[in-house]
């Protein structure tokens, strides 16, 4: 499994707006460069980013080749109970990676 | 009379760009960190932004990860590397007392798998040798470098600081030109910076990934239009310890990120 680093707060009050950050671990290949020889280098990168909050699917984003290596993806949610997210990241040769993390909500 | 002072005026002339030509003011050494835009040092300071995080992660396990035919992992001789390799990156290049000469981290980890683990050597820059180095560098972060404290590196790091002044390539320039006499200006567009090697491996926004400090001193050797040292060259392992000796005292960053 491809590293991921995620960062969701431990603890928030219920209503509280808080940020998630993901960070993964991929090459982007844009598949526009070419090799020395004048072959193209295929593009590999990760076309879809997916969070889920307790099931409900709360952020989705479609990547494109223009997105740098190691893509980091950060937004906002509103924190209404305790439980886990899950981070879905899909792309190019069959890529595939999942990570979570949980939330207490006071 | 009148030519014989102007040759001396001329001589004190030359002695004084020579003297600069020497060495930054030790009051006021400065990491490439301080040449950056604040996004990229906010970058750099959350470990959940810092791509170079991802290597560490990655390192810890292969630190783990049994390897070789002696099916041993890093982590069967040296515990935890929070603790065990804590300050270790500080000191290096360190004098290898089997080999006589000094040996940069990237060696040392492949010399202990070849001996220990009897594994094949890992190759350079690639994604495992960067990732057990950030991982080693990593637990060293707001440590003082104290390279070069060892009496037996002193010929090597003087082998060091000559290449370091010496004028060479198409362009003819030595280290010194830019990295000592104009460290405060610009080139097309980017900081110059000292060059003190505070956070290797380092993250480089132009790389898209980690590289290590002989993979940045190769990039330099060929902007001055010189032929660069190979990887592992002896030439890039005693420029990197006089690298580490001139920064000494400056706290490591593992893993920096740099535009």
């Amino acid at each position: 499994m491809p590293s991921a680093l995620i960062n969701v707060p431990a603890k928030a009050r219920r209503g509280e707006i808080i940020e998630i950050k993901t960070l993964m671990s991929h090459i982007m290949e844009t598949g526009y460069r070419h090799t020395a020889e004048g072959e193209v280098v295929p593009r590999d990168i990760i076309t879809s980013f997916t969070c889920r909050y307790n099931g409900v699917e709360i952020f989705r984003a479609d990547l494109f080749p223009a997105i740098a290596a190691n893509p980091f993806i950060s937004f906002f949610t509103v924190a209404n109970e305790s439980g886990k997210f899950d981070f879905e990241w899909i792309g190019d040769n069959g890529f595939a990676a999942t990570a979570s993390a949980s939330i207490t909500v006071e | 009379m009148r030519p014989a002072r102007t040759i001396v005026v001329a001589a004190l002339l030359i002695a004084a760009s020579l003297a600069r030509a020497t060495e930054i003011p030790q009051a006021e050494p400065q990491s490439g960190y301080s040449f950056m835009t604040s996004d990229t040092q906010a970058m750099q300071n959350d470990d959940s932004a810092n791509p170079g995080m991802l290597w560490v992660l990655d390192g810890e396990a292969l630190w783990n990860g049994k390897a070789g035919a002696a099916r041993k992992a890093c982590a069967d001789c040296h515990n935890d590397a929070r603790a065990s390799m804590k300050g270790v990156a500080a000191r290096y290049p360190a004098f290898d007392k089997t080999l006589g000469r000094p040996v940069d981290l990237e060696q040392r980890i492949n010399l202990c798998r070849i001996q220990q683990q009897q594994a094949t050597p890992l190759p350079y820059e690639s994604r495992d040798l960067l990732a057990l180095t950030a991982l080693v560098a990593r637990q060293s972060r707001e440590v003082a470098i104290e390279t070069g404290a060892d009496p037996q590196l002193a010929p090597f790091i003087a082998k060091g600081r000559d290449l370091f002044m010496q004028r060479q390539g198409q362009l003819n320039l030595g280290c010194a030109n830019c990295h000592d006499d104009n460290w405060d200006k610009r080139l097309a567009g980017a900081a110059i910076t000292q060059g003190h090697p505070t956070g290797y491996p380092l993250y480089r926004l132009e790389w898209q990934s980690l590289g290590s400090l002989q993979r940045r001193l190769r990039a330099c050797i060929s902007g001055i239009r010189a032929q660069p040292y190979d990887y592992g060259a002896p030439e890039l392992v005693e420029l990197e310890l006089y690298l580490m000796s001139r920064a000494r005292g400056m706290p490591i960053e593992t893993p920096a990120v740099r535009p």
